[in-house]
């Protein structure tokens, strides 16, 4: 049998609730310390306790760490997951289980171990009784870890890390991990082909989590204020702020610079947050979709009342009760529009945990700046699960705490400022903050109708001024909002958008369809609304662009067919969400499915004819030069694969 | 303490902040002629000029309403933020944190608190920040043109709404139950009361309520309406005669008391209230004593104004928040963001 070696993925099947996370957290951190690529999810229902979860782990050699379709390896603790577990390894893969879930195995495709935890764990009499099903959950720790030869002393660094270097835990888990290990030894013999080799990939890295590094990025962006309600998947960060902050803002006189306040329910976690940020401080709340519903008519007013605040919405399926929790990037729409009125959000899309911590602080300065709502779109895949990640950086640039007036500023200006008067031609006013002494510091704040000086006015131009500035100030974000990064391929001919955590399932895709297709594609992740220039530039390179992402209706697909109706026939929609985190398999099968032949081949093999609406307009819009260049390259990429 | 009466050669209308009643001040009010929420209006200028507080160190909040378009009709001169209908609490809240020693003046009304804005209304008291919350409470949405709100009493008539078939909720009882560290209830019609009212509320350090039977004069003024002048002059029932004294003039209000007969209840500021009883000894901090007479009141159909309930023992919001001396909204990177080393250590938190 050949080896396969650091690239398959380890799926366990547990009851959600049995306190499975810290055995299967301990391979995904042992596989990590070993060097080697790889993600772990968390696929969880929304319950405490009982129903059926699992933990995927994706480990891969190159770097490609999406979550994998085809499951490999199985650990099935669960009995009433037991027989689809069966079921779900496989040809040729590995499948462990409880030996005290007595049901046939139907299987004879693959190797089976079955795992004795239960006496295992008996055996060990420092083990209490109550502790034996969380303890038992490390017995397949060990057992997994001498038949794929995962490190003990990474698994026991993993345990220490966990644990919080407390001994008595630490030593009651690793014993188990031990006896699994040592029991797997005496008595399996070997019969698959997956084993883990030590590497270097990960030698500088760390892993995180989304939510704890947007905590700590808005921590080091100097967060002021949060007001927040809990909800599913978002609760982990304000949870991380309350952690992080006494520890990272800790002062000499033990003191506070800042506040969290939990409010009764996301209409005040946002209120308070905008009363905050309109007094001056760096304010911030973080919900999901529902949360962010109910935050509508406060964001609405953020907008048009020119308030800086951050809003992180850590997406997942909604509404109400189903899938609560599984992932998703079904939000984009709603917060691209939310408000009522005319309204335009800035949206930030962070692709990593890095960039998590990244927009954390940049948040911040992009609010102050355009004096707005800033949003920063997680998603539950994100935010929940843990990722490798370069280091977290220190912000590069001094805080941006945009126009404001102080006392001093207002002497010099002998009290002479209108609050949405636009000085600089960018639309944006300078603002003064509560508890500014000046005696014309003040200006009173409404949503529509005020003029330049704050003063209540319905005069019709004086409204359509303001909203005309509002427009302006939204232009003016193009300059502050972060560029796409593009990922680029010699010679490709078809172009991919996507946003957010789907990136390495399109970049896994993006070499699928190279080497097993011959479609060369460049990627670009969007990683911000309003659309900077790169994303024009971008858009006009190619005859046929996919947009990738995570939900029914292409919401992405929809924005961009409204900001580029001129190139819309070439915008095409790969949207999928059923919860699951993106895979490589989905965005290769959505994207090959939307796939047109380039126009030049398709005219070689006289089907002229039967040109389709879309095609017709696609020649259309091929009038730039790089347009042109690239349908040349489509010509001779395409013929050496497909005839 | 030093002498703070008003220096010779000094204007008397001139207050000991230096500034003079105009600068207290607000737009022309645009609210029917008449109405109780303008008298209101009048009697925060003259309490606020009274107590020599100046405009800077206020801020006014509001939601949606009648009531919530006063704050534009006094305090010029004070930062206002007209905010969403039912949730002025929440802004108020995230705003008073950015300025520890600014004094919030929330003017909300009772669609505004006892319906839209109740879980806001009763989560604000348990939080006690430091601001004056004034329910002008007319039983009836007047900038909409008439409909019952929560205050409305059952069996009100109202043209096009017909009969109300609801009890009413009492915005008193609902800040007694919430935790309130201040309540008194007053009525429009009674200036003198609702002065010293204000006055003793905006000395309280927290929340202090105040739920003002305002009435409609356009949409909600029959004879028999609970919210109508003439009921209200009818039943009014005070329960103190209440004076509010600044510190500084302590010594000539305790000649003026008789033994006996009075009760102090001293605020967070040093200034005192002085509670005189009319017809039963009514102790203020009591909870106990401050329901009883609500229900009783309720029972008979009395409209119990006064001073309900007090307590200064409580602390405010942000002093349970232990901040920093200067304000939140003062501080500097070097204060916000934390130093260059702390990311090799965060760094290193992670695995």
């Amino acid at each position: 049998m050949n080896k396969i070696v650091n690239d398959f993925s380890i799926t366990v099947g547990t009851k959600n609730g049995s306190g499975s996370s810290t055995a299967n957290n301990t391979i995904l951190r042992s596989v990590f310390k070993m060097g080697i690529p790889v993600s772990g999810k968390n696929l969880f229902p929304s319950n405490i306790q009982g129903l059926p979860t699992w933990y995927t782990i994706r480990v891969n050699k190159d770097g490609f760490i999406a979550r994998r379709e085809e499951l490999d390896i199985v650990i099935a603790i669960n009995p009433d997951s037991f027989a689809r577990d069966l079921a779900s390894v496989v040809p040729g893969g590995a499948f462990f289980y409880a030996d005290d879930i007595k049901q046939p195995i139907t299987r004879a495709d693959i190797a089976v171990y079955p795992m004795p935890i239960k006496n295992i764990v008996k055996s060990d009499p420092n083990v209490p009784t109550d502790y034996r099903d969380l303890v038992g959950n490390m017995v397949y720790v060990g057992v997994l870890a001498q038949m794929i030869n995962m490190d003990m002393d990474k698994i026991l660094a993993a345990l220490t890390f966990h644990f919080k270097g407390k001994q008595k835990p630490i030593d009651m888990n690793y014993n188990a991990v031990k006896n699994g290990f040592e029991w797997a030894k005496a008595n399996l013999e070997k019969k698959d082909p997956f084993y883990l080799e030590p590497m270097n990939k990960t030698e500088g890295l760390i892993m995180a989590d989304g939510n704890t590094a947007g905590a700590l990025g808005s921590i080091f962006g100097g967060v002021q204020f949060v007001g927040w309600y809990p909800i599913t998947p978002a609760t982990s960060l304000a949870e991380a702020l309350n952690e992080n902050l006494p520890v990272l803002r800790k002062r000499e006189d033990g003191k506070h610079t800042y506040a969290v306040v939990q409010a009764e329910d996301e209409l005040a976690a946002l209120g308070m947050s905008v009363g905050a940020g309109w007094a001056g401080l760096r304010s911030m709340t973080s919900t999901s979709g529902p949360g962010l519903s109910l935050m509508t008519e406060f964001a609405g007013l953020a907008y048009y009342a020119e308030t800086p605040v951050v809003i992180w919405d850590v997406q997942r399926i909604g509404p109400s009760t189903g899938l609560p929790t599984r992932t998703s990037q079904g939000d984009l729409s709603f917060t691209h529009f939310i408000g009522h009125g005319d309204s335009h959000s800035i949206i930030l899309l962070p692709g990593d945990v890095y960039e998590c911590f990244e927009f954390g602080w940049k948040a911040f300065d992009i609010a102050e700046r355009i004096q707005t709502p800033v949003f920063v779109l997680s998603d539950l895949d994100m935010g929940m699960n843990q990722w490798m990640s370069k280091p977290f950086q220190y912000p590069e640039t001094p805080m941006d705490r945009g126009k404001v007036l102080f006392e001093k500023d207002l002497e010099e200006l002998k009290g002479n400022w209108g609050r949405y008067l636009d000085k600089d031609g960018d639309g944006i006013g300078y603002r003064t903050f509560p508890g500014n002494k000046h005696p014309m510091s003040s200006y009173f704040t409404r949503g529509t109708g005020h003029d330049a000086y704050a003063k209540y006015s319905e005069e019709a131009h004086i409204y359509l001024d303001n909203m005309n500035r509002l427009k302006k100030k939204h232009e003016t974000a193009k300059q502050y909002v972060p560029a796409p990064v593009v990922h680029t391929m010699k010679g490709a001919t078809v172009g991919i958008i996507a946003f957010g955590s789907t990136e390495a399932a399109v970049i896994e895709a993006q070499h699928q369809l190279a080497t097993e297709h011959g479609i060369k594609t460049d990627f670009m992740r969007v990683r911000a609304l309003p659309f900077t220039a790169e994303v024009d530039a971008f858009i006009k390179k190619y005859d046929q662009i996919m947009v990738v992402e995570m939900n029914r209706d292409g919401q992405m697909h929809q924005i961009l067919l409204t900001e580029y109706p001129m190139f819309g026939p070439k915008l095409k929609s790969v949207a999928y969400g059923d919860g699951m985190p993106a895979s490589a398999k989905w965005v290769r099968e959505g994207i090959l499915a939307k796939y047109q032949k380039p126009k030049a081949a398709a005219q070689k093999k006289t089907v002229a004819k039967k040109v389709t609406k879309k095609a017709a307009a696609v020649s259309k819009s091929k009038k730039t030069v790089a347009a042109k260049k690239s349908t040349a390259k489509a010509k001779t990429s395409v013929k050496s694969k497909r005839k | 303490m030093t002498e703070a009466l008003p220096m010779a050669g000094t204007p008397s209308n001139t207050n000991t902040a230096g500034l003079t009643k105009n600068d207290y001040r607000g737009n022309p009010s645009t609210l029917c002629q008449g109405c109780g929420h303008n008298s209101i209006s009048n009697q925060i200028v003259t309490a606020l000029y009274e107590m020599n507080i100046v405009p800077e160190d206020v801020v006014k909040f509001s939601g949606i309403g009648c009531s919530s378009k006063s704050p534009t009709y006094f305090l010029n001169r004070s930062f206002g933020f007209n905010s969403l209908h039912g949730r002025m609490p929440s802004i108020a809240t995230g705003a008073l944190f950015a300025d520890q020693y600014l004094k919030g003046i929330g003017v909300s009304g009772d669609g505004d608190s006892a319906s839209i804005g109740m879980g806001q209304f009763k989560h604000v008291m348990r939080r006690n920040p430091n601001m004056l919350y004034i329910v002008e409470n007319n039983g009836v949405y007047g900038l909409t043109k008439g409909q019952f709100s929560a205050t409305a009493e059952k069996g009100l008539q109202l043209k096009k709404q017909g009969e109300n078939p609801y009890m009413p909720v009492d915005i008193c009882m609902e800040a007694l139950v919430s935790n309130a560290t201040f309540i008194a209830r007053s009525f429009a019609g009674n200036p003198k009361q609702v002065k010293e009212l204000l006055k003793a509320a905006l000395a309280h350090n927290g929340i202090a309520v105040l739920d003002i039977i305002s009435p409609c004069v356009t949409f909600n003024n029959q004879e028999n309406a609970f919210h109508s002048y003439t009921w209200g002059k009818d039943h009014e029932e005070p329960l103190h005669e209440i004076s509010y004294i600044a510190p500084r003039n302590e010594i000539i209000l305790e000649r003026e008391m008789e033994d006996g007969e009075v009760r102090e209840v001293t605020l967070h500021d040093g200034s005192t209230v002085i509670l005189k009883n009319l017809e039963k000894s009514y102790d203020p901090s009591n909870r106990y004593e401050a329901m009883r007479v609500m229900e009783d009141a309720q029972r008979n159909n009395w409209l119990i104004t006064g001073l309900l309930y007090v307590d200064t023992t409580k602390p405010n919001l942000t002093s349970m928040y232990n901040l920093v001396d200067t304000p939140l909204n003062r501080l500097t990177e070097a204060d916000l963001r934390p130093d260059r080393s702390m990311i090799d250590k965060v760094n290193a938190l992670m695995f």
